[in-house]
């Protein structure tokens, strides 16, 4: 059995990101659609430590950890701007913000 | 990074931070003086403005020591470059900024959401954006464009019980976290694909022929994360309602800062990438940007009757121009073009500064729903005012003798220099359509009788705001090229050295 390689990890991560762009754009609920954008991230954590392996140096690893951090205070800031949604609108179904559209 | 894992930090480097550590230390202060003052209502915005204006001494102070600099300084290991160009952008943020902390004096008294913080969220927003536009490196890049982005997600969503605030808010973080998700791959696929987090190194050994597809797909996702933040089409869609929605103070933030910053650092990415780090797939690729992002943004705001979502469409109608010089840049190299770039990011921030500075004299408390009919009699009622809008509209225009105008010449004569003229035509033509929106305020201003007219706060604050976008404005277009008497280098000589140190 052939090891696992920068491929299949790469391949790997493809496959989360594109899970998280179709959560973005299929859900209705920003929850999930946060959820998502989490699940982007992380699969771009995946490619940092992948490629940080196959270089053999740590600018992806570092890289990494900053990704956590910022995601962490996105996910702070997106919560505190869906519950003032919520507050206003009482739904958080992202559909039903089109106050602003023609 | 080819720099040692722990790079020192001397007082070198820290020279080269300063505008970016103003910002920032600055922001620092202000959450600490609101901490402390608990519930007491402070002037902020006057605690916060002088943080602006020494960032702006800092960076035209630097911006006469570095042109003789060797090596140029650099700071974080290599991560934060100073040069002319960067510091030219930080100039422009540094004017954006201070205009919009003191419109947000006059606008949140009005609408009693007078607070600390939002001037601390102002403040590090800008420190975001010079890091932004001051960086090629991956970890830098990623982080500014973070730290610019998450305080105006706040921001959008500062009137926190107005139902317009908090939707522009959601919309303008959803998009704008989803693209900085791309950005965040992009970056990370051309690391996976030459093991460099520098895109001076990556991208420049990346597109030769043999490329592997990752550098290529990485690459392309690196430019979808910046025409996201420079409101390009197909990439322009949260615009209209973002700025609609967003306290106008913060619109005007967006349009005149946010767009320098993010054309700052394309501008920069494009010319480190180098003629071989851009594909001519690529440069072809932003032509089409450039045309298409001109034409929607001018036939949408056509039929605009808001007039903050008129001028959110005006504003991504002169990203498409600003776009023209950038797709000549990357088919052809020629620096000239960048240069017109920086000098037209001036006078663009300027006249729309202004723009929304009127609006926000004129607005009330409706000024989110103030339109174009609103205007009626305005032109009579409240003379200078008037005036002065009616000078940012003719620049807006491209009607000399105002900075738009000479901005336009300078990208379309640098375009059609360098064989460039089907998409001049186009620029052109686009610039008589816009004619049209922009005249109706004028036509409102003046040739309507005031059925209704506004009533209004006369404001100081908002008034200087106003006098020196015009005075700007003006001055961009009747001096381009002897600006003041005494300074160094003209500002068409400066925007040259400027383009010309970035290597």
């Amino acid at each position: 059995m052939a090891p696992v390689g920068m491929p299949h990890l790469l391949g790997l991560a493809g496959v989360l990101f594109f899970i998280g762009v179709l959560g973005m754009l299929t859900r209705r609920n920003a929850l999930t659609v946060f959820m998502g954008l989490e699940l982007q991230l992380n699969a771009v954590n995946l490619v940092l430590v992948t490629a940080a392996r196959h270089w053999h140096n740590l600018d992806g690893q570092v890289l990494a950890f900053f990704v956590i951090a910022v995601a962490a205070v996105e996910v702070a800031v997106g919560l505190s701007i869906l519950i003032a949604v919520q507050r206003v609108r009482d739904t958080v179904n992202v559909d039903d913000l089109s106050a602003l559209s023609e | 990074m080819t720099s040692p894992l722990f790079p020192r930090i001397d007082a070198a480097a820290m020279a080269s931070l300063l505008p970016f550590l103003v910002f920032v230390v600055g922001g620092l202060l202000v959450l600490l003086v609101d901490a402390l003052a608990g519930k007491r209502r402070l002037p902020w915005a006057w605690i916060a403005a002088p943080v602006p204006v020494v960032a702006l001494l800092a960076a035209a102070v630097r911006l006469g020591a570095v042109s003789g600099l060797t090596p140029r300084p650099t700071a974080f290991g290599g991560q934060f470059v100073e040069d002319a160009f960067g510091l030219y952008v930080t100039v422009v943020i540094a004017l954006a900024t201070l205009s919009a902390v003191v419109l947000s004096d006059v606008f949140l008294r009005r609408m009693d959401r007078y607070r600390g913080d939002y001037f601390a969220l102002l403040l590090f927003s800008a420190g975001g954006m010079c890091l932004f536009s001051s960086s090629t490196e991956l970890l830098s890049l990623f982080l500014g464009l973070e730290l610019l982005s998450i305080p105006v997600y706040i921001l959008s969503g500062f009137f926190r019980r107005s139902l317009e605030s908090v939707e522009a808010a959601m919309k303008y973080f959803l998009l704008g976290a989803f693209s900085s998700a791309l950005f965040l791959l992009g970056g990370a696929l051309v690391y996976a694909g030459t093991g460099s987090t520098d895109l001076a190194v990556a991208l420049r050994g990346g597109f030769q022929p043999g490329a592997s597809g990752l550098v290529l797909a990485g690459g392309l996702l690196l430019l979808t994360g910046f025409l996201f933040k420079t409101a390009a089409v197909p990439f322009h869609m949260w615009t209209p309602d973002v700025y609609e929605g967003a306290p106008t103070a913060v619109t005007a933030f967006m349009a005149a800062a946010v767009k320098a910053a993010a054309f700052g650092a394309l501008a920069r990415a494009l010319v480190v990438a180098g003629p071989s780090g851009v594909p001519t797939a690529a440069a072809g690729f932003l032509w089409w940007v450039a045309v298409l992002t001109m034409t929607v943004g001018n036939l949408a705001a056509l039929g605009q009757q808001n007039i903050k979502r008129m001028l959110a469409y005006s504003s991504i109608a002169h990203a498409g121009y600003m776009m023209v010089g950038l797709a000549v840049f990357a088919a052809t190299g020629a620096r000239e073009l960048l240069a017109a770039v920086l000098f037209y990011l001036l006078g663009y921030a300027l006249m729309n500064l202004g723009a929304f500075a009127v609006v926000i004299l004129w607005g009330g408390e409706k000024e989110e729903h103030l339109e174009i009919s609103d205007l009626a009699g305005m032109g009579w009622k409240s003379p200078t005012a008037a005036v002065a809008l009616a000078l940012f509209m003719i620049s807006l225009a491209g009607i000399p003798p105002t900075g738009g105008f000479f901005g336009k010449y300078l990208l379309f004569r640098g375009a059609v220099t360098q064989g460039f003229v089907p998409l001049v035509v186009i620029a052109v033509l686009n610039s008589a359509v816009s004619v049209y929106y922009y005249f109706r305020v004028l036509v409102a201003l003046y040739m309507r009788p005031a059925t209704r007219p506004m009533e209004y706060a006369p404001s100081v604050a908002a008034g200087a705001v106003i006098a020196l976008c015009a005075l700007g404005v003006l001055v961009l277009g009747i001096l381009p090229d002897g600006l003041v008497p005494g300074m160094p280098s003209s500002l068409i000589g400066l925007v040259r050295e400027a383009v010309a140190a970035v290597r």
